[in-house]
């Protein structure tokens, strides 16, 4: 069988390094290299191709099986630790993948005029892309705890160059420590915890030479305190990612330096490594944990959601709005994995999808309108009135908007209600109350959108961006795909729930009590 | 039944169509575009006639279907399908928007003739009138909710239908924000009720929910949903219901609803839309009655509201203002029955329908008086214009005494109903009867007072109080036949279908028949009394506003009259309790993100920093300090260990 | 043979050397200082290898030879590079290795 995912990985890696390697020269005319100006095409060309590699891995996907992992490949790669090139897929894996593989190309062509004419700093931008999306796909197929934790750390590379050298606040180079620093804080935690795993484990019984195998470990009873502090190790690393209050304050700084394409590929794809890491990792590895926690992570996912809502209402600066819806929407995903319903898991899982399409149309769209502004201000209150200069504009961003508040008849609002439909019944303590306590994040949803656009879009038009040109026809293609997603899942959603309900079954019944009352006791014990 | 029923998603599917084409077709259906609104509502319309009258031909205990479209969500446990609700009650509210809907259409060509953006008004209306009949249509919570916030977005796209190019743009830009907003407060409600309800029975249909509640043994659901429950699910409802219907103490936003275009006013601020509510209550009767706490709370929150519009109606002098707060007084009346029990739910409904007619027809006559006046909408600047604008001055005449409750005008019929339905007992609660039966006639008395002032402040007087260059005339037959369908409505339709109960029959199968119970007051006597009040309010007003002078400026007023002004200072309550609180609340957030958690992670760095700033002291760059250094510390670690091994020596 | 005198002979160039590196300022002399102290653990290895008899410590000796004539040849080099950009061959100007 072809090796779809490997393919998946190792293609946009060779795109890298062809578009790449005239970036290594110091030339700045672009003579040294051969094919000026080509970096762009050649960059698109191959994220198009992995467009295609992803619909052959969707063709050879078994929809029937989605649960199980599949596309599965396992080489021994460093036999003496125990650590393998171990990659396959679930239904979920499969979507994030495919959100990491479509919104690439459209990055791309967002930013096809941002980063000026100069040949080398092009190539090094578009190579650096393609390098994320080599890790990002890698990332979300990794089935052996030290490959994902490798991955985990090596996104970090392109992505501190991608916001500290191609952003465009004046801040981008502390916003890219800032979140180098995060990130490594978090995994320097998560590798202590990556050791200590496979240390219990062989102690176990486990095969040493298999033993970082996320299909060998779990199930191993490796010790309930043992459990508990790996698990702290792990959700600490993937809430910094995902980002969750209080480990936050990386988000915004990023959000509002970095490019609105670099923003895109990192809160809603790369972020995604957090949530996705916690469903896929924390709860199968340690389920009892998961339990033991629970309660502790809900009231801290309800609190992002209320927090970032609050945040973004609050901001000046649209990019860094933009950036704190998603720390309110992540505080949703992680409500809908942590309370364990199947609804609720595969509401999360499903948000994790529509949260890349609606916020990546968000900050592109956001994008498109800095850009046009004379002085590139991101300021809000610098615009005004701008639906009767630039309507078609002016609409996409109600739509992404309207996706972002979780319409119905969106994709956003589908996952959004099976989130807080299936939370409400959750099985740890608090479940209902705290979901309670996040509805009114619904409300607060609707604000910062409308608030924004009212200040944006209506009135009489700021002076000096009377004649602000429309969306443009390549700016229009990359909204295009998004607003069509976001309209397709959400009136057929049925289309993306294939995928995520039966990991959704399994990933409940994993966590899943066998006596409620026994564990309530435990719980009230615990504490 | 069954041969027409696959033309059931035809009725959403031709204005959603409509709306499709208009919005991604651009200006290439700017010169048609209208038209095909029109057509497209009026073909949902012609699709609600052929179901209604084989459903009339269907024996009544098979007049509910649902019909399976597709299956729009299935996952971990929650099954809802993309389904339709066909009964009396839907069907009902099929026609009313259709029909309506499609008046309002016509009159908008002619209404918006000199807008460049007539195209887009249409898109809009449209996609309202498909959200509508998607809420109603729906076979459960979950759909239903769907088109409950796509009326919502409808209605904020057309509230703010003039957000730029015009002085108050940036106002109706917020007032459509404000609206949304607030209804969202309510979808809140919905969002709880449906979690509870999945939590219960683990479905959101109609089909599950309901029979889960109602205790008459239908399946083995019949008991899932405890008292409490029902009672918490009916709360929330009703909280969706107040933000949807504009009840208190949601109601703030419909008085600012009217900055949208006055066919906009009537069609989804007056005739539809804002009696979502009533049409969730009433679908929802099942969980209201086995939860008695919930039903009461929907009859004060009914009564409050009733007199709370009837009051601030008194002192508007904004036409369409006043007819909000009319709206807003009548869905009271509504909201009222349908707290009421079976005996309620037909009239509300009723009511509901025969509101829509006239309520419609007033607010299309105040378009028609506004269009006349170069968008006036100042009544004090008004008056003397039942000679210039003759069909309307006559059809908003017809709507006046309609909602007045005159016989034998459509009012009467359904409004008397709730006020006889309000005089009922309610077994352990006598007080409740009297209570709400008198709030009901004082309502009707307080109508009758706002509603002939501003007939008369608008058409009567001896003096034209206009501004300068005024030549009133009636528009287009575009702008004025849709008012005589309304008119004839507003005048016949009660009758119609009030005689012998006809509604009341034709509901039966969806909201069970009534026991009969007879209110603390003979039938006679209330409507007696009822008319009475009515006169007396209506000559009081003819007093104040005919036979006296109107000055041109509005007079000081008393206290109530200026809170009424005010709308009983909603919006500074709301300031005060909310907004004001939530910014403070807001704005510590903020202080915190930056002053505590953003500054408590910069500690770390500063820490290293710190250190680092200790150690590189040492770094001076010179060789010889280096040098100084190594042969210092080769000395040390020679002591070090020449100490070791000497003590170890000695031993 | 008594080791005595070897080793306080090497250890006095050692400090000798020492000393010249720490207390004088010309860069050459320094490095002549350097040159001491290498010389004087040469003796010092040297000395030990004919009382162990055995050759490791020479071939020991050999690898210093070698590795000082290349320290020479790159430590000159950048003496006198400095020597032509600042006009001074004192250690006490340079502090290029200041982080």
């Amino acid at each position: 069988m072809f090796p779809w995912l490997t393919a998946l990985i190792a293609w946009p890696l060779v795109g890298a390094a062809v578009v790449g390697l005239g970036s290594l020269g110091r030339s700045r005319t672009g003579s040294a290299s051969a094919g000026v100006g080509l970096a762009r095409p050649l960059a698109l060309l191959f994220s198009l191709v992995e467009v295609v590699l992803l619909v052959g891995a969707f063709a050879a996907f078994d929809t029937g099986a989605a649960a199980e992992h599949q596309l599965a490949a396992t080489y021994p790669w460093i036999p003496q630790i125990g650590a393998s090139y171990a990659v396959g897929v679930d239904g979920v894996g499969l979507l994030l993948v495919a959100l990491a593989v479509v919104l690439v190309p459209l990055v791309l062509l967002a930013a096809w005029q941002e980063q000026g004419r100069d040949e080398v700093r092009l190539r090094r931008f578009v190579g650096l892309v393609l390098l994320l999306e080599a890790f990002m796909v890698a990332v979300f197929c990794a089935r052996d705890v030290f490959l994902f934790y490798v991955l985990f750390e090596a996104m970090l590379i392109p992505a501190y160059f991608l916001i500290g050298g191609f952003g465009q606040g004046a801040g981008r180079r502390q916003a890219a420590v800032k979140f180098l620093m995060f990130s490594l804080g978090g995994g320097l935690i998560m590798l202590a915890a990556v050791i200590a795993l496979y240390f219990l484990a062989v102690g176990a019984g486990v095969d040493p030479s298999r033993a970082f195998l996320v299909d060998e470990l779990v199930g191993v009873d490796l010790g309930a305190t043992a459990e508990r502090l790996m698990f702290v190790g792990f959700f600490i690393a993937f809430a910094i990612k995902a980002p969750m209050v209080p480990v936050h304050s990386w988000l915004p700084d990023v959000a509002g330096n970095a490019s609105p394409g670099t923003s895109t590929l990192l809160i809603c794809v790369l972020d995604k490594v957090g949530t996705f890491g916690m469903l896929t990792l924390c709860l199968p590895l340690f389920p009892e944990a998961s339990r033991w926690a629970a309660p502790f992570v809900i009231a801290l996912a309800v609190i992002s959601v209320l927090y970032g809502a609050i945040m973004a209402i609050m901001q000046t600066d649209l990019l860094r709005l933009v950036g704190w819806t998603s720390v309110s929407h992540f505080g949703f995903i992680i409500l809908g994995i942590f309370t364990f319903t199947p609804l609720g898991t595969a509401g999360s899982s499903f948000m994790m999808l529509n949260h890349g399409l609606a916020t990546g149309a968000l900050f592109l769209v956001a994008g498109f309108l800095v850009s046009r502004h004379p002085e590139k201000s991101q300021r809000i209150t610098d615009y005004r009135g701008l639906r009767s200069v630039t309507p078609v504009l002016a609409g996409t961003f109600l739509v992404a908007g309207l996706a972002t508040l979780s319409l119905p008849g969106l994709a956003t609002f589908v996952s959004e209600i099976m989130v807080l439909i299936g939370a409400f019944g959750g099985a740890p303590a608090g479940s209902a109350a705290w979901t309670v306590a996040a509805i009114p994040g619904v409300v607060l949803a609707a604000v910062y959108v409308l608030l924004t656009y009212q200040k944006i879009f209506t009135g009489a038009p700021a002076e000096g961006l009377e004649d602000l040109p429309d969306l443009k026809a390549r700016e229009r293609f990359v909204a295009a795909p998004l607003v069509a997603g976001l309209l397709v899942l959400g009136l057929v959603p049925g289309l993306a729930l294939t995928y995520v309900d039966a990991p959704a079954e399994q990933s409940a019944a994993l966590t899943a009590v066998d006596e409620p009352a026994d564990a309530a006791a435990q719980m009230g014990s615990d504490k | 039944m069954n041969d027409v029923i696959g033309l059931a998603p035809w009725l959403i599917g031709f204005p959603l169509i409509g709306a499709a084409i208009l919005l991604l077709g651009g200006k290439a259906t700017d010169r048609w575009g209208h038209w095909l609104g029109v057509l497209a509502s009026a073909a949902s319309g012609v699709v609600g006639f052929i179901l209604m009258f084989r459903m009339i031909g269907t024996p009544a205990e098979e007049r509910s279907i649902d019909h399976h479209l597709w299956t729009w969500l299935s996952a971990g446990g929650l099954d809802v399908d993309l389904g339709i609700r066909l009964d009396p009650l839907s069907l009902t509210f099929v026609m009313l928007v259709t029909f309506v809907g499609t008046l309002i259409h016509v009159y908008s060509v002619a209404y918006m003739d000199h807008d460049p953006h007539r195209r887009r008004f249409f898109a809009y209306l449209n996609l309202f009138v498909a959200a509508m009949l998607t809420l109603v249509l729906a076979d459960s919570y979950l759909l239903l909710f769907v088109g409950w916030e796509g009326v919502g977005l409808a209605s904020y796209l057309l509230i703010g239908f003039w957000d730029t190019g015009r002085p108050s743009a940036r106002e109706n830009a917020v007032a459509a924000k404000k609206a949304f907003v607030m209804n969202r407060i309510g979808d809140m409600g919905l969002i709880a009720a449906m979690a509870l309800m999945f939590s219960a029975v683990g479905s959101v249909r109609f089909a599950d929910v309901l029979p889960a509640v109602a205790g008459d043994g239908t399946g083995p659901a019949s008991a899932l949903i405890s008292t409490g429950t029902a009672t918490a699910i009916g709360l929330c409802l009703l909280l969706a219901a107040c933000g949807k219907s504009a009840q208190f103490p949601l109601q703030a936003w419909l008085g600012d609803a009217m900055a949208g275009p006055t066919p906009v006013s009537a069609l989804i601020h007056a005739a539809t839309m804002v009696t979502a509510g009533v049409y969730l209550m009433v679908r929802s009767g099942p969980i209201l009655e086995a939860a008695p706490t919930a039903q009461l709370v929907v009859v004060i929150v009914g009564a409050v509201t009733l007199l709370f519009g009837a009051v601030v109606g008194t002192a508007k002098d904004d036409i369409k203002k006043a007819l909000a707060a009319s709206t807003m007084s009548q869905i009271g009346y509504m909201m009222l029955a349908a707290g009421l029990g079976p005996a309620g739910y037909a009239f509300a409904i009723f009511h509901l329908l025969t509101h829509g007619f006239f309520k419609a027809g007033l607010f299309l006559g105040a378009g028609s008086v506004m269009h006349a006046m170069s968008d006036q909408t100042d009544m004090r600047r008004f008056g003397g214009l039942s000679r210039f604008l003759p069909i309307t001055w006559i059809t908003m005449g017809l709507g006046w005494l309609a909602i007045l409750g005159i016989p034998p005008f459509s009012g009467f019929w359904s409004k008397d109903g709730i006020i006889e339905a309000a005089f009922i007992p309610v077994e352990g609660q006598p007080w409740r009867a009297w209570v709400f039966g008198t709030v009901a006639v004082l309502g009707a008395a307080i109508t009758a007072f706002y509603m002939t002032r501003l007939f008369f402040m608008t058409f009567g007087g001896r003096r034209p109080r206009w501004t300068e260059g005024q030549h009133p005339h009636e528009g287009s037959p575009l702008m004025w036949w849709p008012l005589v369908f309304l008119g004839v409505g507003s005048a016949a339709l009660g009758a119609v279908l009030g005689i012998g109960g006809t509604f009341t029959t034709w509901l039966e199968p969806v909201v069970g028949q009534a026991e009969h119970h007879e209110p603390v007051l003979p039938v006679p006597v209330i409507i007696t009394v009822t008319l009475v009040v009515v006169v007396l309010g209506a000559l009081l007003a003819f007093r104040m506003y005919a036979v006296q002078l109107v000055p041109e400026e509005a007079p000081r007023g008393s206290v109530l009259t200026r809170a009424a002004r005010r709308d009983l200072y909603q919006d500074a309550a709301n300031e005060t309790l909310v907004v004001l609180p939530a910014h403070g609340v807001a704005r510590l957030v903020q202080v915190g993100d930056r002053d505590v958690v953003d500054r408590g992670w910069g500690v770390l760095p500063q820490a290293v920093s710190w250190f680092g700033a200790v150690f590189r002291k040492a770094q001076s760059g010179y060789v010889r300090s280096y040098a100084a250094g190594m042969a210092g510390g080769v000395l040390v670690i020679a002591a070090v260990a020449w100490l070791v091994v000497g003590l170890g020596g000695a031993q | 043979m008594d080791i005595t005198n070897y080793v306080v002979l090497a250890a006095a160039l050692f400090a000798i050397g020492a000393t010249t590196v720490l207390l004088r300022r010309n860069a050459i002399v320094v490095f002549m200082g350097v040159e001491l102290m290498l010389n004087a653990t040469n003796l010092a290895f040297v000395t030990f290898a004919r009382l162990h008899g055995d050759l490791t410590g020479q071939v020991l000796a050999f690898f210093v030879m070698v590795v000082a004539a290349a320290e020479v040849v790159v430590g000159l080099a950048i003496i006198v590079t400095i020597f032509r950009t600042r006009r001074s061959a004192s250690v006490d100007d340079v502090n290029l290795l200041k982080g």
